[in-house]
Parts: structure tokens; C-alpha cells; sequence
């Protein structure tokens, strides 16, 4: 119980720093802001590796689960990071 | 160990707040994504170190097919299509909760070691959210490509949706008394949670897609945190809530500028629904004689002798491929002298922002694009302000007529330049399905044709003069 409260604790004041950061951003930003945001948020490859490497080799359906989720989380940070990226130099050129 | 692998965790997030900070300024942006991709990397790593895993094989297998399907992605899609990667990403982004979720539960069952009540609520909750997110999410992305359109069905759509909520609720609080906790009742709250999904988004119109995209982009944020609760993970905790402000913002800077509340947009309808036939025939009248047209040879002359022209581009624009189009016609006026700037709505692309990437494409300098709030008091400078494919955000009826129904709404007020311009197809109305005063103001011209051929034959005229 007190893990949760600690760790409610913490989901709310990330909460607030999220806020005060993200109001910072401009509109010219948003749009690789919501890709960039969509690759952090591919941090649950964390889950996803704990959930697919410890199971053993043997086949179980949280094994495969844990195979579908480092596969989907993957996808979100490489594809992110990388249209981020290419959106991002667009920006830094100047014409 | 443990320590070490924490630390890791608080050293990611540290990176993905700096990152964040980076994308304050467009000169900063780069570097901070990258910083953001360090710190996945350090997560990645120190999850790797996880004293629980024992076969590797299967995690690189994944990695390598999930990075392999994620470089393709990232290469074909073409800025126009920004809004689907993202709704996609969003959706996927929610696919990896619930099966982060599922896979921990099923895993502490066969190993007779299921946490408490307070832990099972939070599987219930990624599961929950990041079901809705993925569903949610594939219908966002069929709608805005144009696959799926709007059913007249909304009514049937909410009831279902209600229903869905209803089981979903009452199923999920037989999953935490711990009397239904089989693995069948959690597939079968999976499928719930994607009907639960469909049913929110499918009543929502095309048009409040952006709202739609920035709210799942929040789920998805969420979805993760909730993960982080399952895990006792405070690293992933931060990252999802940064990530659930973000969107969250986004959602409420979407709506502002609609002039809409979130439960309007969600659960209103779009305000545009009823008989299009009687319109039609008020707008022939409302138009009739009063609107000025004008040619491409006029507008050069025009242009010829302003000072200070501002571009007021709409999603007609991207749809014509006229950016470029814009940039040859701007750069001419700039090597004539004049001052060229980019009234950027906030709603003017398909997601937040949009206009903005696809005019930078198009190698636009950042420094032209201006917002709504700061180019508002520039424009009664202006001597020539051109509209482009922009409809409803430059309608005068949103600031002068209280019966309007997009009254209050904020806009570009390019009627107070000196002359404008509209560069459109046809009189046809926007997404509000109204007509728009703007076009029989006194000064303002009318340019029919499509965007990137009017644009053309101006730089052309322009040269000759």
C-alpha cells in the first residue's frame, strides 16, 4: 500500500511538470511533439522485455504476449524517434 | 543492482523531461529528441539487467522485427500523413499496455503469485485504457483516410458504447473481488474494452479527428503509466504522465480553437447534420451579385505594389500540393521587397500543428509561420492577406454574428486587411456548413480555381510585370 501511494504520488507531480513543460511548447511543435511523445511512450518495451524474457523457452501464451508487446513497443520508439527526426530538421533549416 | 537498475530508470525519464524541454524552440528540437532516444536507451539497457529474465532470444527477436516495421514506417510516410502515423502509433502504443498487462497477469497466475487488490486494479486499468486506445485509435485512423465515413447511426453507436462501459465496469469489478480472475474472463474483457472503443469514436465526425487523435495520444500516455503502477515502476510512472499531459494539452488547445467543449466533441455530434438542401438555396442568395472576382493577372498587380502579404493556409492547400507552389510565389515577393508571413490556425491542418510541418517541408523558414495570437494584431498592416484553401477559421460570422452557429469561435481576422484574397474551388461551405461573409466584404476578391495552379500563374504574371 505504501508503494502505491509513493508511486501515486509521483504519477501526479510528473502530472504537473508534464503541464508546466508541455505549455512551453509552440504550436509549430505540436505535431512532431505528439510523434516524440508517441516514442517516450514506447518506455513500455520496460514491461514488455521483463514480461517476454521471463518466461523460459518453453511455449505459453504469456511468453508469446511478451514477444507481441516488445514487437509493438519497439515499433512506437524507432518509428517515433525516427519521423520525429525527420520532421524535426525540416524545422532547423532555414530557407 | 536493484539500485543500479532504478537509477537507470530515474536517468531515462530525466532524459525524456530534458527532451520535452529541447522541443520548446525549433533551433533546440533536434537534440532534444535525440537526448529523448538516449534515454530509451538507457531503459531498454536496464530493463535488459532485470535479474527476472532469463532468455533473451525471444526479446531481440521482437526488437529486431519491431524496429525493422518501425524504420519502414517512419521512411514512406509522407507528410500529409501524419495524422494516421500517429493515430496508428497511438493505437499501438495501447496494444503494447494491454499485452504488457495481460502478459504479467497470465504470468503471476501460472506462478501462483498474484499481487493485491490495489494491483490488479492496475492491470484492469492499461487494459482498459489501452484497449480503448487501440481501437479507438484504428477507427481515428480509417476515418481520417477517408476509409470509413461518418454513420447515421450515432444514437446506435452511443447506446452500444453505454452498454460496452456498463459491462466493462461490472466485469472488471468481478475481475478485482478476485471471484472472476480466469483467463477467459480477461480475454473476454479485452474484447469489451474494443468494442467500448469503436463505439466512443465511431458517432465522432472526420472533422474533430485532431481532437480524437490528441486525446488517444493522452490514452496512450496513461495506458503506460498504469503500467508502470502494475510493474512499481516509477520511471515508466513519469513517462506516461508526461506523455498523458502532452496529449491532454493538445486536446484542450484543439478544442479552443473549435470554440467546443471535450464532451461536445465526444459525445455532441458534429454541428453540421442537418438537411444540406435548404442551405444550399440561402447560400445562393446569401452570394447572389455580392461577391467580386477576380483573375491571376489582377492578384500580380496587386501584390506588385503591397508591402506586408500574409498566406492563410488551409488544409485545401496540402490537398492541392501547393506548398511549394506558396514558397516560388513568396520568394519572389521577398526579392521584390515585400514582407511575407503565414497566418497558421490552429486548425488548420489535421492534427495539432500540421500546417506548420507541411510548410516546412516545403522549406518554408519557422520564423514566418505565425500563430493565431500573434498574427491577429499585424493583420489590419496587411496589405494583401491571401486565403488558401482556409474556410470556417477566417469566417468574420464567428466575431460579428451572435446567431452564428460558430460564433465565438477564434479566427484569423484577415477581413481587416486592407484587401483579401480567397483562393477556393467553389462557394462551397466548410466543415460548419455555413456560408462565410468574408467572401461578400467589400474587400475582398475572389480567385476561383485550384490553389496550386492560381498560385502558378501569379509568380508567372509577376515576372512578366
Amino acid at each position: 500500500m505504501e508503494m502505491f501511494v509513493l508511486s501515486f504520488t509521483i504519477f501526479i507531480l510528473a502530472l504537473f511538470v508534464g503541464v508546466e513543460l508541455i505549455n512551453k511548447v509552440p504550436p509549430t511543435l505540436h505535431t512532431p511533439l505528439m510523434s516524440g511523445t508517441n516514442a517516450i511512450s514506447g518506455v513500455v518495451i520496460v514491461g514488455a522485455i521483463i514480461s517476454a524474457g521471463s518466461t523460459d523457452l518453453s511455449p505459453s501464451v504469456a511468453g508469446a504476449l511478451g514477444f507481441v508487446a516488445v514487437t509493438l513497443a519497439s515499433i512506437n520508439i524507432v518509428a517515433g524517434f525516427l519521423v520525429t527526426d525527420r520532421m524535426l530538421n525540416m524545422f532547423k533549416r532555414k530557407g | 543492482m536493484f539500485a543500479l537498475i532504478n537509477f537507470s530508470y530515474l536517468a531515462a525519464a530525466i532524459c525524456f523531461i530534458l527532451g520535452i524541454k529541447g522541443m520548446t524552440k525549433p533551433s533546440t528540437a533536434v537534440r532534444g529528441n535525440q537526448l529523448a532516444a538516449v534515454g530509451m536507451l538507457i531503459a531498454v539497457i536496464a530493463a535488459l539487467l532485470h535479474k527476472e529474465i532469463i532468455n533473451y532470444a525471444t526479446i531481440i527477436a521482437g526488437m529486431l522485427l519491431g524496429a525493422a516495421i518501425g524504420v519502414w514506417l517512419a521512411k514512406r510516410t509522407a507528410m500529409t500523413q501524419m495524422p494516421e502515423l500517429v493515430a496508428s502509433l497511438n493505437g499501438v502504443g495501447g496494444a503494447a499496455s494491454v499485452t504488457v498487462a495481460t502478459s504479467t497477469w497470465l504470468h503471476a497466475l501460472a506462478t501462483d503469485n498474484l499481487g493485491t487488490t490495489g494491483w490488479t486494479v492496475a492491470i484492469l486499468v492499461s487494459i482498459v485504457i489501452g484497449a480503448v486506445t487501440l481501437s479507438g485509435s484504428l477507427v481515428a485512423v480509417l476515418k481520417l483516410h477517408g476509409s470509413i465515413g461518418d454513420s447515421g447511426r450515432n444514437r446506435a453507436w452511443q447506446l452500444i458504447a453505454l452498454l460496452a462501459l456498463i459491462a466493462v465496469v461490472g466485469g472488471s469489478a468481478q475481475f478485482a473481488t478476485g471471484t472472476g480472475a480466469q483467463p477467459l474472463a480477461l480475454a473476454a474483457l479485452v474484447g469489451l474494452c474494443l468494442i467500448l472503443g469503436v463505439g466512443l469514436v465511431q458517432p465522432i465526425g472526420g472533422a474533430d479527428m485532431p481532437v480524437v487523435v490528441a486525446l488517444l495520444n493522452a490514452y496512450s500516455g496513461l495506458a503506460g503509466a498504469a503500467t508502470g503502477f502494475v510493474l512499481d515502476n516509477q520511471g515508466l510512472i513519469i513517462t506516461g504522465s508526461l506523455v498523458g499531459a502532452s496529449g491532454l494539452i493538445l486536446t484542450a488547445v484543439m478544442c479552443k480553437a473549435m470554440n467546443r467543449s471535450l464532451p461536445n466533441v465526444l459525445f455532441g455530434g458534429a454541428f453540421g447534420q442537418s438537411g444540406s438542401g435548404a442551405k444550399a438555396q440561402d447560400e445562393g442568395d446569401f452570394y447572389a451579385g455580392k461577391v467580386k472576382y477576380a483573375t491571376a493577372d489582377e492578384l500580380a498587380l496587386l501584390l506588385d505594389s503591397a508591402r506586408k502579404v500574409v498566406m492563410v493556409p488551409g488544409y485545401g492547400l496540402a490537398v492541392a500540393q501547393a506548398q511549394h507552389a506558396v514558397k516560388e510565389l513568396a520568394s519572389q515577393l521577398e526579392s521584390r521587397g515585400a514582407s511575407v508571413s503565414y497566418a497558421i490556425h490552429p486548425v488548420a491542418g489535421r492534427m495539432p500543428g500540421h500546417m506548420n510541418v507541411l510548410l516546412a517541408e516545403a522549406e518554408i523558414p519557422y520564423d514566418q509561420l505565425k500563430d493565431m495570437d500573434a498574427i491577429n494584431p499585424e493583420l489590419p498592416q496587411a496589405d494583401v492577406v491571401i486565403v488558401l484553401g482556409a474556410n470556417d477559421v477566417v469566417n468574420p460570422a464567428a466575431a460579428e454574428e451572435p446567431s452564428s452557429p460558430i460564433y465565438g469561435m477564434p479566427i484569423l481576422n484577415v477581413h481587416k486587411a486592407k484587401t483579401v484574397v480567397v483562393v477556393k474551388r467553389s462557394l462551397s461551405p466548410g466543415f460548419a456548413g455555413i456560408p462565410n461573409s468574408l467572401f461578400i466584404k467589400d474587400n475582398s476578391l475572389m480567385l476561383k480555381g485550384d490553389a496550386k495552379d492560381v498560385l502558378q500563374a501569379t509568380t508567372r504574371a509577376i515576372k512578366d510585370l
